[in-house]
């Protein structure tokens, strides 16, 4: 066996009492394709922070070509070729993308922005790449910028490449894209990391899989000898049902209309475009399309809290079996009707929780106004409170734990079980699993299910395709804020979905 | 692995605790202040070759009175009867109010920097009612006059509070700048004010309505056999007042829907838009009760203390009583031992100061030693230190 070029040994590194990686073994060789494999919290990012200088081990070895390092610094990183690819880029939206390759290079002689691009298109020759270097970051998209990123550690010299989540923000099409320029990169050489939690992508892309789970090192398989189920079964601890349920919606009737919506934001872009469609009780509609076409708008307009710029958005009362038009009423009277908004923006806590108010006081953002008193009342929110950790098995010391020390899945289970406690007529929920490991994500798809039956209109933001077409009954597709398609679930393609995400519709783009 | 000996590695981290147990962050403390009373008496013995030993009694009596080895009988009678325990009280209590009335607003994230102005400008208008109203009726109806004083305090807190607050609230402007400039246009007016009443130019006022006390919060009337201190009578109302506030605020902030607001607001707009509170209103309405508290504390300082008005009127508490808000975590009964604690010190150090023929500065500079200490030490409270080790 020839020496691998990066090697790790016993790893281990804690924060406070929490193990966040806990006697990891690692090992890539020069031309291989390893996936980081587990679930969120699991300890991928963790142990990737310690390659490239971030986090500095409390135990183990790192070895690069059979020799022990010390990595106390990205600094350091980079002289073993160690070059990373964080989730959230680091560019400079202003520059071009030779002058993002540029920033912060220590070379000798003339600043020569000309030479840089020359050289930024040697390597998107050599690797097949597709991108102008004079072309400003803000005027890309994401996986352009993806893109740069990837140049900017190629052009320092990175012979070992890690990428954290690289898929999380392209469509499939852009995903085949990044999958061909990886295998180029490994036939020339480079050793590649690649962190992930989709088991396809691990399938089509790795060599070998390390997984991790809570922390601790389970294993390395060979990507040939593996499939999908022993992978999650590795993961996870136990075997689990992949299949989400869908029933067939029971007397479905329209319960929210929308009608040529437009909504102008504060730079005067559409960020919605004449959306029309229909929601119906007892049916889960789906929501798909690239981060940031104009979902939290549309939720948002939905609830009350964005301003329209055009069309109307009717609400067809249950109780009163009348059509009541939600433009003209406050958020609090949209959600005393039953439309209950269930937003998960990129920050959970962000909106819908305080993070460092304890449980029984988040439920009281509902009801606390009740009553004349001018005291609160916590008596119901407790009771709520222990109700919603009961049923929904939330994991928490007590009802008093403020939220933000909850792990990602628990806070999500404390909101959609205080939006689904009020009995709505219509929950919205926005990226509900977003950050939840497999057996959170699929209690939240229950619920969702649940509220379904109870002849619920539920409307799901979702990113993961696969999901969207297992779950859903009706997806809408969003480009750039317009609709470029409504499919139904049961017969719905992946790649025509994928399509339709891109799809510009005569827009001015 | 021959190599290992010439790798370098920090030889230890830092690593954030979790949650630390109440006994432990109560012996880090206790430490902090050993060891902060250590290195102050070290620098103190440096500088006057005195016992640190005889420093520390110096201090200690600034606050509590003479100190007598005799703990028998009459050591703690003394001590409540004393001048000096209840002018340590008073400033307590003084620095408390204003430390209350910081609170809300600094809870809401809303950086009020003007708590200074608003004490000032209480006052301020407080005086101008004494000032005028001394003589005819109003000799013969002297609460009458107190009560207007009050009130003029606090329409005059509350409307130098919620200037900022409306610009705050419709244009969203920076309100720690905008409530540190109403500062000096406070203390302005109060010298522009004393220019008007005093017309010798001498820019002293002197005391106001020194025989016929009206305006005067009243002296309590302790039995004589007690054998109160005067500072005991006059101070005793004020020190009441502040103590009932407390337990007001306290309230208010924990079980009043108005303080489960403010808190909201403090950590997301967002989440308070979403659930439907008027930001708007609960920022005037939370600036409008801090200014009614600085007008009290106003009040207070003019009719229970000074009886009279400088530009130092608040005692520069404007700005301490933010340190004593924040190290007491916005708790309004923990604030009673963080105005405590600061009160104990500055007293001391003053005291020492002017015992030893040292200016001001020595005693600052205690002070200053003794707070790093302490401040320092909530960062032991929140990481701890791990030394790095390996297995081979």
């Amino acid at each position: 066996m020839s020496t691998p070029v990066i090697a790790l040994k016993n790893i281990t590194k804690t924060f406070g009492q929490i193990v966040a990686n806990k006697n990891i073994n690692l090992s890539v060789e020069a031309g291989e394709i390893v996936a980081l494999l587990g679930e969120n919290g699991s300890g991928k990012t963790t142990l990737m922070n310690m390659i490239s200088g971030i986090y500095f081990p409390d135990e183990g070895q790192i070895f690069i070509n059979g020799e022990e390092v010390v990595i106390k610094s990205p600094k350091d990183a980079f002289k073993y070729g160690i070059g990373m690819i964080h989730q959230h880029f680091k560019l400079v939206e202003l520059f071009s993308a030779a002058e993002n390759v540029a920033l912060g290079l220590k070379e000798k002689g003339k600043y020569d922005i000309k030479e840089v691009s020359a050289r930024v298109r040697e390597i998107t020759e050599k690797y097949g790449f597709d991108i102008d270097p004079d072309k400003k970051i803000y005027e890309m998209s994401v996986s352009e910028k993806q893109t740069v990123e990837i140049i900017k550690v190629l052009y320092r010299g990175a012979n070992i490449l890690i990428l954290d989540e690289p898929t999380a923000v392209l469509t499939p099409q852009e995903t085949q894209k990044l999958f061909a320029v990886l295998r180029k990169m490994k036939e020339d050489g480079k050793s590649i990391i690649i962190i992930t939690h989709k088991l396809h992508e691990v399938l089509s892309i790795s060599d070998n899989v390390v997984v991790l789970r809570k922390g601790e090192y389970i294993g390395t398989v060979k990507t040939a000898d593996t499939n999908e189920s022993q992978l999650t079964e590795m993961m996870v601890g136990k075997k689990i049902d992949l299949n989400i349920e869908r029933s067939e919606p029971e007397n479905s009737i329209d319960r929210l209309v929308v009608k040529g919506v437009d909504v102008i934001n504060r730079d005067g872009v559409k960020v919605l475009d004449d959306i029309s469609f229909t929601a119906r009780s007892g049916e889960i509609l789906g929501i798909a399309g690239i981060a940031g076409s104009g979902q939290k708008e549309l939720l948002e307009a939905i609830a009350g809290l964005q301003k329209l710029d055009g069309g109307e958005i009717m609400y067809m009362n249950p109780a009163t079996g009348t059509a009541e038009d939600l433009r003209n009423k406050t958020p609090m009277q949209i959600r005393d009707l039953g439309v209950r908004l269930s937003f998960v923006p990129e920050d959970r806590l962000g909106m819908g929780l305080v993070g460092n108010m304890d449980i029984i006081d988040n439920m009281m953002l509902r009801s606390y106004k009740k009553g004349k008193s001018v005291f609160v009342e916590r008596k119901g929110p407790r009771a709520l409170a222990d109700k919603v950790i009961e049923d929904l098995e939330v994991v928490t010391p007590g009802p008093t734990t403020p939220v933000r020390r909850l792990s990602g899945g628990n806070v999500q289970k404390v909101l959609v079980g205080r939006e689904i406690a009020a009995a709505p007529t219509v929950l919205m929920a926005a990226y509900p699993v977003r950050g939840l490991d497999i057996n959170s994500s699929y209690a939240i798809y229950n619920l969702l299910n649940e509220q379904k039956k109870n002849g619920v209109a539920v409307i799901f933001v979702g990113e993961d395709l696969d999901v969207l077409i297992e779950l859903c009954d009706r997806i809408l597709v969003l480009c750039a804020g317009r609709i470029t398609g409504l499919i139904d679930g049961r017969t719905a393609d992946k790649s025509e979905i994928g399509l339709l995400m891109t799809k510009h519709t005569g827009g001015n783009e | 692995m021959a190599k290992q000996n010439k790798i370098h590695e920090p030889p230890f981290h830092i690593v954030k605790r979790p949650a630390i147990v109440w006994w432990k962050a109560l012996l880090i403390r206790t430490v902090a202040i050993i060891a902060a009373l250590g290195v102050s008496s070290v620098v103190l013995y440096a500088l006057t070759k005195k016992s640190p030993l005889e420093a520390m009694r110096l201090v200690y009596e600034a606050s509590f009175g003479a100190y007598k080895k005799d703990l028998g009988t009459g050591f703690f009678t003394q001590m409540f009867t004393g001048r000096k325990f209840w002018a340590m009280l008073q400033e307590l209590c003084m620095l408390l109010v204003i430390a209350l009335a910081v609170t809300p607003a600094f809870k809401m994230k809303y950086w009020n920097l003007g708590a200074q102005g608003q004490v000032l400008f209480g006052g301020l208008c407080s005086v101008a009612v004494m000032f005028y109203l001394n003589s005819g009726y109003w000799a013969t109806h002297k609460w009458l006059v107190t009560v207007l004083m009050l009130i003029a305090a606090v329409l005059g807190g509350v409307l130098w509070a919620v200037i900022p607050a409306l610009f705050k609230a419709r244009w969203n402007t920076n309100e720690s700048l905008f409530t540190l400039m109403m500062n000096y246009i406070a203390i302005q007016l109060v010298s522009c004010m004393i220019n008007v009443w005093v017309p010798s130019g001498s820019q002293v006022m002197g005391v106001v309505n020194q025989n016929s006390k009206i305006g005067w919060m009243p002296a309590m009337a302790f039995p004589d056999a007690w054998n109160m201190s005067p500072s005991a009578k006059n101070y005793f109302f004020n020190i009441v007042i502040v103590l009932l506030l407390t337990g007001v605020m306290f309230v208010y902030l924990r079980y009043s829907k108005h303080g489960y607001e403010l808190s909201v607001v403090g950590e997301s707009v967002n989440t308070a838009n979403y659930i439907g509170i008027n930001v708007k209103k609960v920022i005037i309405r939370t600036l409008v009760f801090s200014g009614l508290l600085c007008g009290i504390s106003g009040f207070l300082l003019v009719s229970g203390t000074d009886h009279s008005i400088t530009t130092g009127l608040d005692r520069g508490y404007g700005f301490t009583a933010i340190i004593v808000a924040w190290l007491a975590k916005f708790n309004p009964l923990m604030m009673v031992l963080t105005s405590f604690l600061i009160v104990f010190l500055g007293k001391g150090a003053s005291d020492i100061a002017m015992n030893m023929g040292f200016n001001e500065s020595v005693g600052d500079i205690i002070t200053g030693i003794i707070i790093f200490f302490i401040i320092g030490c909530e960062f032991f409270i929140n990481y701890r230190i791990v030394k790095t080790h390996r297995e081979g």
